[in-house]
């Protein structure tokens, strides 16, 4: 669950991290209320979960009243990179000398969490220089080590002290909320040497969330991706028209590619899961007959634990039921794949042998019908 | 590091070569209880299970024991295979490694990222091999099934396979099957964002076997466990070939699709690092299951005219 930068700052105050003073709204009468407790200038911040907001003019300054009612509007029309803006931050401006990059993330590859560093902050990530990168863990980071990194990016004095307070304090949210990444960028250093966080990001693990009942608040999810979670399976929505539905999240993740590779366009990720039932599939089959855009469903699935015969009962169901009334594109292998053939003989399911013939027909009959 | 071959196989005139007991955590639980049923009619040898409560019961003739140490004292089993739902996997995990267990098989999915951190720094300590978790498991096609895969896909050969992704585990192997290219191990790594063996660590356990002529890699969007295992190719210079498949590549990024561990942050886990670092290794990628057993022929193909 990647946080909003409001909900990450609220966290980063919450742990006594120095943030700017700042307000959410979602609607123009109560940013009205809340550029009045600020008074101008500020900045209006659009908060969607999406780097490069600045550069897409979804972060402006604010002067005065005029200003507020062209821009507030304008910034919560906007989309970046397909993210739409989720609520609105005022914040107070800052008095910036020097912009730091500072974060805590989870590394894969090594397995454990790194600190990464830099006095050339304000950028995205990739883009960041001079990247000064510690080992810590399992995500402590103790006073010697965050004082070795303040050093390290040229702080002295009273900012390095509070650089490894904030460090600190960083590490033990990254902890005690199990994230995958807790970043500060930029950390900035203000004309009196004390530091600010004027962005914040965080991404929890989405596994952890059973016992983090008070992060719950945070979480959106649409109402399909929710209902999927609760059957069990993983639903990801897409901009394309053809439903992609499998067992098996690389089987699906293939299959997508291999759709688009032949000009395909998937409306959504379905993984119907390994311990997906008929009553589940049939769930699936509701979700996508929800969505307008779907205009023909391709099916691949490779029957082992999951037999293929529940996925065809799930179809016969749905066709019984009207459910579904677009064209079926299915290519179904392993467990009881002959019997699943048998089933959906004379169906709206066209099977084929190999996923290839089956996108092929599938591409071919979508476009025909615009 | 605990050699692979030997933990699943043994040496030849050892009492139990080709019989390695296993254990089952999680033995009555409804996963636990049709996978013991389906492991134990492909012949491997589990010899007991562990369901707090239940201990001093059977299921299918299999003796349920209260905890790990007393399974592991009753058996000297060294393989254990855990099927308990996410939140006590941890708990789980600690017991069999404490009670000398040294490969874990990690079945659950949704395991918080911390509690998996925390097993591998365990199953260092304890010098054990961790499989998953949320991977489908290890088998060597006809002598021993320990995870839930159907027994279908694969057959008895010389190939590797290693998975991070379990149905493209099977889809790949049948076609290596089809292709006439059995598989003499097939390594499910696990589709979370940390593993307990990561391809590069589950490659080292096999690399040396003797009955492998190439290796087939399934890997997928997500972390960047290609990209190091291809700079290790390079740098160990592996000179069997190897050849590699990836899920992913027209999924959009910050969108995990479907494993914890499938998701593209800017390119830290894009399509293209992989394969371009693949290049680097000379290890060709298909763009489709369907093409791994070609690209594979014509490797061996090569190397024969070499």
């Amino acid at each position: 669950m990647r946080l909003l930068e409001y909900q990450a700052k609220s966290l980063f105050a919450d742990y006594g991290i120095p943030i700017p003073q700042g307000l959410t709204s979602t609607t123009i009468e109560q940013g009205r209320k809340d550029a009045g407790k600020l008074g101008f200038p500020f900045v209006i911040k659009a908060q969607m979960a999406v780097g490069g907001r600045g550069k897409a003019g979804a972060i402006q300054k604010c002067h005065n009243a005029d200003e507020f009612e062209l821009k507030y509007p304008e910034i919560m029309q906007k989309v970046v990179k397909g993210e739409k803006t989720k609520a609105i931050l005022l914040e107070k401006m800052a008095d910036i000398k020097k912009e730091i990059y500072l974060s805590l993330f989870l590394n894969r590859g090594k397995r454990c969490y790194t600190v990464i560093s830099s006095s050339e902050g304000g950028v995205e990530i990739e883009s960041v220089k001079n990247q000064i990168i510690h080992e810590v863990g399992l995500g402590k980071v103790d006073t010697k080590t965050a004082e070795e990194i303040g050093k390290e990016i040229g702080l002295k004095d009273k900012a390095l002290a509070q650089f490894v307070d904030i460090l600190q304090k960083l590490s033990k949210i990254t902890i005690e909320k199990e994230a995958e990444l807790a970043e500060i960028n930029p950390l900035a250093v203000l004309k009196d040497d004390s530091l600010v966080a004027l962005d914040g990001k965080m991404i929890i693990d989405d596994n952890s969330m059973f016992r983090h009942d008070e992060l719950r608040k945070f979480q959106e999810v649409s109402e399909l991706e929710e209902r999927a979670e609760k059957s069990g399976f993983s639903l990801v929505e897409l901009d394309g028209n053809i439903a992609v539905v499998g067992n098996g999240a690389g089987l699906v993740m293939s299959t997508l590619d291999m759709l688009s590779d032949n000009g395909g366009k998937p409306a959504c990720f379905l993984d119907v899961g390994g311990g997906a039932t008929t009553d589940t599939v049939y769930e699936a089959l509701t979700l996508i007959s929800k969505m307008k855009k779907v205009k023909g469903i391709l099916v691949n699935l490779y029957g082992g634990i999951v037999k293929t015969t529940i996925v065809a009962t799930a179809f016969i169901k749905a066709y019984e039921n009207k459910l579904v009334d677009v064209p079926v594109f299915a290519r179904m292998s392993g467990a009881e794949a002959d019997k699943s053939k048998e089933m959906l003989k004379g169906s709206r399911t066209k099977m084929f042998d190999t996923i290839e013939e089956a996108i092929n027909a599938a591409v071919i009959e979508v476009n025909k019908n615009g | 590091m605990a050699d692979l071959f030997e933990l699943l196989i043994g040496k030849e005139g050892e009492k139990d070569y080709k019989k390695k007991a296993v254990i089952v955590q999680g033995i009555t639980g409804k996963f636990g209880s049709l996978h013991t049923q389906q492991m134990l009619a492909y012949g491997t040898n589990i010899v007991a299970g562990v369901t707090p409560g239940k201990g001093g019961q059977k299921y299918e003739g299999v003796p349920i024991y209260e905890n790990m140490k007393d399974a592991v004292n009753a058996t000297g089993a060294k393989i254990s295979i855990i099927f308990v739902p996410a939140k006590f996997f941890l708990s789980a995990a600690v017991e069999a490694l404490e009670a000398g267990i040294k490969l874990l098989i990690a079945i659950p999915e949704h395991v918080p990222i911390k509690d998996a951190l925390t097993v591998v720094e365990l199953s260092k300590k304890y010098d054990a091999i961790v499989v998953g978790p949320n991977t489908p498991g290890v088998i060597i096609p006809g002598i021993i099934k320990i995870g839930i895969m159907p027994a279908s896909p694969f057959k008895p050969g010389r190939i590797a396979v290693l998975s991070r992704s379990g149905t493209l585990m099977y889809e790949v192997s049948n076609n290596l099957s089809l292709a006439n290219f059995g598989q003499s191990i097939c390594f499910g790594i696990g589709g979370d964002p940390i593993n307990g063996s990561p391809l590069i660590q589950a490659f080292d356990t096999i690399r040396n076997g003797a009955n492998i002529d190439g290796v087939v890699v399934v890997g997928e969007i997500g972390g960047d466990a290609e990209e190091m295992l291809a700079q290790h190719i390079i740098d160990t210079k592996f000179d069997k070939p190897v050849v590699a498949y990836i899920a992913g590549r027209a999924a959009p990024k910050e969108k995990k699709m479907g494993h914890a561990g499938a998701i593209i942050y800017g390119t830290y886990g894009s399509a293209e690092s992989k394969v371009s670092m693949y290049a680097k290794a000379n290890v060709p990628v298909a763009k489709r299951p369907a093409e791994v057993p070609m690209l594979l022929a014509g490797k061996l193909e090569k190397g024969r005219n070499k």
